[in-house]
């Protein structure tokens, strides 16, 4: 239970109401392989219409590694691994999961062959055209996780859902350009650096929004616990790797020490949400008091026929 | 009460509405519908231990608790002895509440989850494939995660552990225990939830709890006799002085559409580890796809920036 719930609120034992998330750590790891891949699509997709061959491999080469390690992620966090193909046989627009397997399949498959082609040095009009289509499916993909998140009961999520989406996309955005920052030799590299720096920058202004829309009962949950000392590290890693690529961005050593930074950055702040959700959901206060300060019909009392006007509210404390 | 959501897919196949009262003023704790529900369902063995927490054996509904039933001790004015502090014990069978906005199955991207032609709510064990999406969609906390192998069925895990489900089942069996199916030891990964007992309904028999209860605390039938019979008895005990009765999940204009599965109480909703004012998410479906399109059209707004300089 978080420092911050008061104790005086009602619950049954202190146990919550909602279920804590099944999902394993493989979750996080997704969304940061699968933001990176999405994020760089786009990057290569920008360099193969701006000419820059050089920045068009790297962030090809950063996009089909992540779309290449994802699905492991995705697929190993199933309880039935076996049935991920299940996911194909439905689209529900109601499912942020649901369109996003879709999303995240089609960006897989031009993903590859814009890759295989790239690496066999074939089909140059296959190449381009797949990777138009993975351009166009990498913000979908970068983006789909943050409301994936936010379409759930859990409050630190749910109550977050304007700010998680391009929180994922920042955070994905810093991602791809300190990939391809630390791939691409300085001088081909500058929109790669010039993304990881907006992506940065973006990253933490949409962290700060968050807790501050999300008010101290549940946006405190980003900083305590496990989440907590990620949001620390996401921040250090993010704020260091975005002011050492405005700085140090042009030497090839700096380069690649920002990209790290940045990509730590983005990794972590991953796990922050993550664990955020988890303690956010173990917490009953998270849930009932947001809810009771909204108000709504679900407890109703008929009015009753002697016309009792004393308060409905039980005195059992 | 409205019809479950994508019930009108049956057209003429449509059934009226069942669905669960539970009045938790004639509850006596006695368990008899987490009994039934297990027998019948075929539900694994959830712990048989004590919680510490009154008389409460699971502390939750989950994969392997489809009814549980809820023991909270107070101190009360006592409502024969007026003015009089009595001790209070309040009892409550809760289950799965069968929204009629459900998240599990608006989330599910498999199609596990559907609604029946009962109106309820049931995930196709032969469909799930575990990804947990309706775990996180469920205000109520209804659903769990059965684990993989047996290590989450403790009374299997001693014989039974690091084997396939398969060699399980041979090891169980001939460990003297009898016929025990493949269902019985868990460990298949997917989710599960009360199914209002959706074979008995097909075949015209009530559930299993409801028909075990002994105090008719948990009365099953048509959605719309229920609230009304509902309506009366909470007026009733109002009338009698009993001015904490109240009911919970049966307004069709509350944020899950009304419950399937309603309950009279006798104190706060979160007292019984209730959300008080429970929303689907998908409530809030529009605004959550409007940000995500907003956030990919700032992606690709970054990215044109980032190139806006030229090359170097």
């Amino acid at each position: 239970m978080s420092a911050t719930s008061p104790t005086d609120a009602l619950s049954y034992y202190g146990r919550p109401i909602i279920k804590e998330p099944v999902w394993e750590t493989d979750i996080p790891l997704y969304f940061f392989t699968g933001g990176l891949a999405g994020a760089s699509d786009l990057l290569a997709l920008g360099a193969q219409l701006s000419g820059n061959h050089r920045l068009r491999v790297s962030a090809l080469a950063a996009a089909a590694a992540g779309a290449a390690i994802s699905p492991y992620f995705l697929i190993k966090d199933l309880g039935r691994p076996l049935r991920f193909l299940n996911m194909l046989r439905v689209f529900k627009v109601t499912s942020p999961m649901s369109v996003g397997t879709w999303i995240f399949s089609a960006e897989s498959a031009t993903t590859a062959v814009a890759a295989a082609c790239e690496l066999f040095s074939v089909m140059p009009r296959l190449r381009v055209t797949a990777q138009f289509f993975a351009g166009l499916i990498g913000p979908a993909q970068a983006t789909y996780t943050g409301a994936l998140v936010a379409q759930s009961v859990v409050p630190a999520w749910h109550e977050a859902r304007r700010e998680l989406p391009v929180l994922f996309a920042s955070s994905a955005s810093a991602s791809a350009g300190g990939a391809a920052a630390i791939l691409t030799p300085a001088e081909h590299a500058g929109p790669a650096r010039r993304l990881g720096i907006i992506g940065g920058v973006a990253e933490l202004a949409a962290s700060k929004l968050m807790e501050w829309r999300l008010g101290k009962l549940v946006g405190s949950v980003y900083h305590e616990g496990e989440a907590g000392k990620y949001t620390r590290l996401a921040t250090a890693s993010t704020l260091a790797g975005t002011a050492l690529m405005a700085l140090a961005g042009r030497r090839r050593e700096g380069a690649a020490a920002a990209g790290t930074l940045l990509l730590t950055g983005s990794l972590c702040k991953r796990f922050a949400v993550y664990h955020a959700g988890k303690q956010s959901a173990r917490d009953p206060h998270h849930t009932s008091i947001p809810q009771k300060e909204r108000g709504g019909r679900a407890v109703t009392q008929p009015s009753s026929r002697t016309g009792n006007g004393s308060s409905p509210s039980p005195t059992t404390r | 009460m409205k019809p479950g959501d994508g019930v009108e897919t049956y057209e003429a196949e449509a059934q009226p509405r069942l669905g669960f009262f539970t009045d938790t003023s004639v509850c006596i704790g006695c368990k008899a519908c987490e009994v039934a529900c297990k027998e019948w369902n075929l539900v694994p063995e959830d712990g048989l231990a004590w919680t510490g927490h009154s008389y409460d054996n699971t502390g939750e509904l989950n994969a392997n608790t489809w009814r549980h039933v809820a023991f909270i001790e107070q101190q009360a004015p006592d409502p024969i002895k007026q003015g009089k502090q009595d001790f209070r014990w309040l009892m409550e069978s809760d289950v799965c509440k069968h929204c009629t906005h459900a998240g599990c199955l608006d989330v599910c991207p498999t199609g596990a989850i559907f609604r029946t032609e009962f109106g309820t709510v049931v995930i196709q064990d032969d469909v799930c494939n575990g990804c947990g999406y309706c775990v996180t969609a469920c205000p109520f906390g209804v659903i769990g995660k059965r684990e993989r192998a047996a290590a989450s069925s403790p009374a299997g895990a001693g014989r039974t552990s690091g084997q396939s489900p398969d060699v399980l089942q041979t090891a169980v069996a001939s460990d003297g225990l009898g016929a025990i199916t493949k269902r019985e030891l868990g460990g298949d990964g997917g989710m599960h939830k009360c199914t209002l007992c959706y074979d008995r309904l097909q075949n015209g028999m009530e559930p299993a709890c409801a028909k075990a209860c002994p105090t008719d605390s948990i009365q099953f039938g048509p959605l719309d006799e229920l609230v009304e019979r509902a309506r009366e008895r909470c007026g009733d005990l109002v009338e009698a002085g009993v001015s904490e009765a109240r009911l919970y999940l049966a307004d069709e204009n509350d944020g899950i559409g009304g419950a399937g599965a309603f309950f009279l109480l006798l104190d706060e909703p979160e007292v019984y580890g209730l959300p008080p004012q429970p929303i689907v998410p998908t409530k809030n479906l529009g605004t959550i796809w409007g940000a995500a399109a907003v956030a990919a059209g700032a992606l690709a707004v970054g990215v044109a920036a980032a190139f806006l300089r030229g090359e170097e």
